[in-house]
């Protein structure tokens, strides 16, 4: 259902617009079309009151009139709306844990010896998340201990002795007492999704509020996923550090090879982005003034915090990127590529090629990825995308001369080595400090997808600028980051218009200490959305320092702009840690009274965190920035 | 002058979703709005039904907004009239909740609204372009046309099947 006072722009971003404009007049569809034609959307889906878990199904609760007010099965309004709520939570989870699994196999198969292709790249992290895990590591060869890690990451996913240790040691003690209490600890990552999918079968759990538990100690398994997957990232390709790069369709070149990557595992663009500068000549042999790699969603962030290759787009705009024409090949793995992309590369001459066997497209060429011989497929994309060129050459293109300065890379270790500049001793001091001094009002991540019902970035954009002359310190993770980026609050340069004078004073601080000779942007980049660990573990660090839990901090959360099940997930572990948590898009439970109570009300008396879902961004900022004060006045600030 | 326009079925293509019925009470609530409609007291009242004939064939039924309307002439307190769009109204200041009108309404599409003890019916929705239903309809079984509009799609879509000599 549209919100009242929307405004009629399909996005915020003139590039996209530009791209629409085009696709209008070459008759091409795009997410924006299909959506019309989608509209009206069907209430009951809407509000959770479908149910289809059953062949008796489907079933629907009429909310008004005197149509049925149980399932088939009897199943209440309360109990099919949690039991799909469950589910989301669930199919987010196993993504970002397939995404951490993947990347435990990669670590396993080099310290094996089963591809010479990857290397430990940041032996100082493989050693601090090893001793987290119990793991000896003094005076052994890093692979020994790469290998114990990844044993230690595939055990976290089936039920054992311990619980899932990737969530049990990377929250305070204080956090790990109130989770055990309620019963949120999960026990397995792949064992709380397949329980979910139990519990949620024909005839077993009809306990709305048994039910929501369960969801939420889910969402903690998916914490667990999303820390393994940076973990495992950063051991593999490098802890991020900050890396000044540029977003929009403008990074494309029209006389270069350019290569899209698009999706969220590193595994294979990572290897590509290093490939491709070895290998230059295979672009330029073929007329090209070289390759130029580009980024879409998470796979985009994942390179541009390690390696600040440019972002291209971000999540609903990707087939503006294939618009452009400029594309000679989009590469994706898996999670959030629209099967659409497949059908407008078709229109515009462009090969999209799928990498990954749990995701191949109807209309995309495919090309099965190996990690044992990852630098020889990366080598066959590379010459794919250059013969491609060779035939695009001289062909008319249409790249919207739209681009943003970035400065990106903050992980949790870069912040705390730029703060360490200013306190050598205690990093942490001097972010306290401007905490109680009001500096810094508060903290607020940005996280999640842009969706098509809210005319793309605006919830993000309004958000984040309110909070910043707010003196609130942004990060911004995925395509929440991408959305920020693209409108210039990756920039430092627009510091002085964005921020409040005490955020400006911190930003500025650091960024001195630093040598950058001005100040940190306005948002910090923490990376992709398995990346909101970072946040989480940046929000850990804070609690420990000051000795108390994560819900007593001025941290708050926003998907302004969800779309995936992996942003239902990520909430679901946000308000298990204790965070007011915002959703800028109705989820679909508004069909029981029950649920929307305890998801917004009742949770805060067990994590401390609840659900704000509230689809004016202006009035959930609103709401955020008083969470964050009762929350300081709760701290005595 | 615009000819006067009703909601037809076209039968075969209802799916049996009942979004019309939901899209009938929340344009019928205070609101107008589905999240706020769900909580509203009285809660609004679709007026469009969608019955199953059978296990796979569902049909809405509504008002028809009849010409010669029974329950417009049964009603003894004068309560139902035609209005200028020839849709029909049921006044409730001058209904006395006698239900004559349910009884001779050769449809059943007329409720009874239990907290107000009155009676209720389609009104076609007479702020919005086109009834709440009939847009809401995902498969367009429901349209918003005239008579002759109707019959004249109908006509064509026969002389079609006849010409390829495959008329039932």
């Amino acid at each position: 259902m549209a919100k009242p006072g929307n405004s009629n722009k399909k996005s915020l971003d003139p590039a996209v617009n530009q791209m629409l404009e085009k696709a209008r007049k070459e008759n091409i569809q795009t997410v924006w079309d299909r959506y019309e034609v989608m509209l009206p959307q069907c209430g009951f889906g809407d509000t959770g009151l479908c149910c289809r878990h059953c062949l008796q199904g489907p079933c629907r609760i009429d909310p008004f009139g005197d149509g049925p007010k149980t399932g088939i099965c009897g199943a209440t309004a309360d109990v099919m709306v949690a039991r799909g709520l469950d589910r989301a939570i669930a199919a987010g989870t196993a993504a970002h844990s397939g995404h951490a699994k993947h990347l435990a196999h990669t670590l396993m198969k080099m310290s094996l010896d089963k591809t010479r292709d990857y290397q430990i790249k940041d032996e100082v992290k493989l050693k601090a998340v090893s001793t987290r895990m119990g793991i000896p590591v003094d005076g052994r060869l890093a692979k020994d201990i790469a290998k114990d890690l990844a044993q230690a990451a595939l055990a976290d996913f089936h039920e054992k002795e311990t619980p899932v240790m990737w969530a049990a040691t990377v929250v305070p003690e204080k956090r790990v007492a109130v989770l055990k209490k309620h019963g949120l600890v999960p026990k397995g990552i792949d064992h709380e999704i397949s329980e979910i999918m139990h519990r949620t079968l024909y005839g077993v759990d009809a306990d709305p509020v048994n039910l929501l538990l369960a969801g939420l100690r889910c969402g903690v398994a998916d914490l667990a996923g999303c820390y393994m997957g940076t973990d495992l990232a950063d051991i593999l390709f490098g802890t991020p550090s900050p890396v000044t790069s540029e977003a929009n369709l403008g990074t494309l070149k029209k006389d270069w090879v350019n290569i899209a990557l698009h999706g969220h595992n590193p595994v294979l663009s990572d290897i590509l982005v290093s490939v491709a500068r070895e290998k230059q000549g295979m672009a330029i042999s073929k007329g090209a003034k070289g390759f130029n790699l580009v980024g879409i969603c998470c796979t985009g962030n994942e390179i541009m915090m390690r390696h600040g290759i440019p972002s291209c787009t971000h999540s609903v705009s990707q087939e503006t990127a294939i618009l452009t024409g400029a594309v000679d090949l989009m590469v994706v793995d898996y999670q959030c590529i629209m099967p659409s992309v497949a059908t407008v590369a078709q229109c515009m001459g462009t090969q999209v090629l799928t990498t990954m066997d749990l995701c191949k497209i109807t209309g995309a060429d495919h090309m099965n990825f190996a990690e044992e011989e990852a630098v020889l497929k990366a080598e066959e994309i590379l010459a794919m995308a250059a013969g491609n060129f060779a035939k695009r050459k001289g062909k008319p293109v249409e790249i919207p001369e739209v681009k943003t300065p970035v400065v990106a890379g903050f992980s949790v270790e870069a912040i705390v080595a730029a703060l360490s500049k200013l306190d050598e001793k205690e990093p942490l001091k001097p972010v306290v400090d401007h905490l109680k001094a009001g500096n810094i009002r508060g903290v607020c991540l940005y996280a999640g997808c842009n969706n098509v019902k809210v005319p793309q970035d605006e919830n993000f954009v309004i958000m984040a600028r309110k909070m910043l002359k707010e003196n609130v310190l942004i990060l911004a993770t995925g395509c929440g980051a991408g959305a920020l980026m693209r409108h210039g609050l990756m920039d430092p340069a627009n510091v002085n218009a964005c921020c409040g004078d005490g955020i400006k004073a911190v930003l500025t601080a650091i960024g001195e200490a630093n040598g950058l000779g001005g100040p940190l942007p306005p948002v910090l980049h923490m990376g992709s959305c398995v990346d909101n660990s970072r946040a989480v573990a940046l929000t850990v660090a804070l609690a420990n320092y000051l000795g108390v839990d994560t819900s007593s901090l001025p941290v708050v959360a926003s998907a302004a702009e969800a779309v995936s099940e992996k942003a239902v997930s990520i909430g679901a572990y946000a308000v298990a840690a204790g965070l007011p948590t915002h959703v800028g898009v109705m989820l679909p439970v508004m069909g029981s009274p029950l649920v929307v109570d305890v998801l917004t009300k009742t949770v805060k008396d067990l994590t401390g965190g609840y659900f704000i879902v509230d689809l004016d961004p202006e009035s959930a900022a609103d709401k955020l920035l008083a969470a964050i004060d009762e929350r300081r006045k709760g701290l005595g600030l | 002058m615009d000819q006067v326009k009703e909601i037809f079925l076209r039968k075969n293509r209802c799916m049996g979703c009942h979004s019309c019925e939901l899209a009938c009470a929340v344009a019928h609530s205070a609101s107008k709005n589905m999240y706020e409609a769900m909580g509203e007291v009285p809660l609004p009242k679709n007026r469009v039904y969608v019955e199953a004939v059978s296990e796979n064939l569902p049909i809405p039924v509504l008002c028809r907004h009849c010409e010669d309307a029974p329950c417009m002439h049964a009603c003894i307190a004068g309560a139902i009239r035609r209005m200028e769009d020839h849709s029909l109204f049921t006044d409730a200041d001058k209904c006395i909740g006698c239900w004559t009108c349910v009884m001779v309404c050769p449809y059943g599409v007329i409720g009874r609204h239990l907290d107000a003890q009155k009676a209720y019916r389609c009104d076609r929705c007479p702020d919005l372009e086109e009834p709440a239903c009939v847009s809401a309809c995902p498969t367009k079984a429901l349209v918003y046309q005239s008579v002759t509009t109707f019959s004249k799609d109908k006509r064509r879509h026969a002389a079609e099947e006849l010409s390829r000599g495959e008329g039932k």
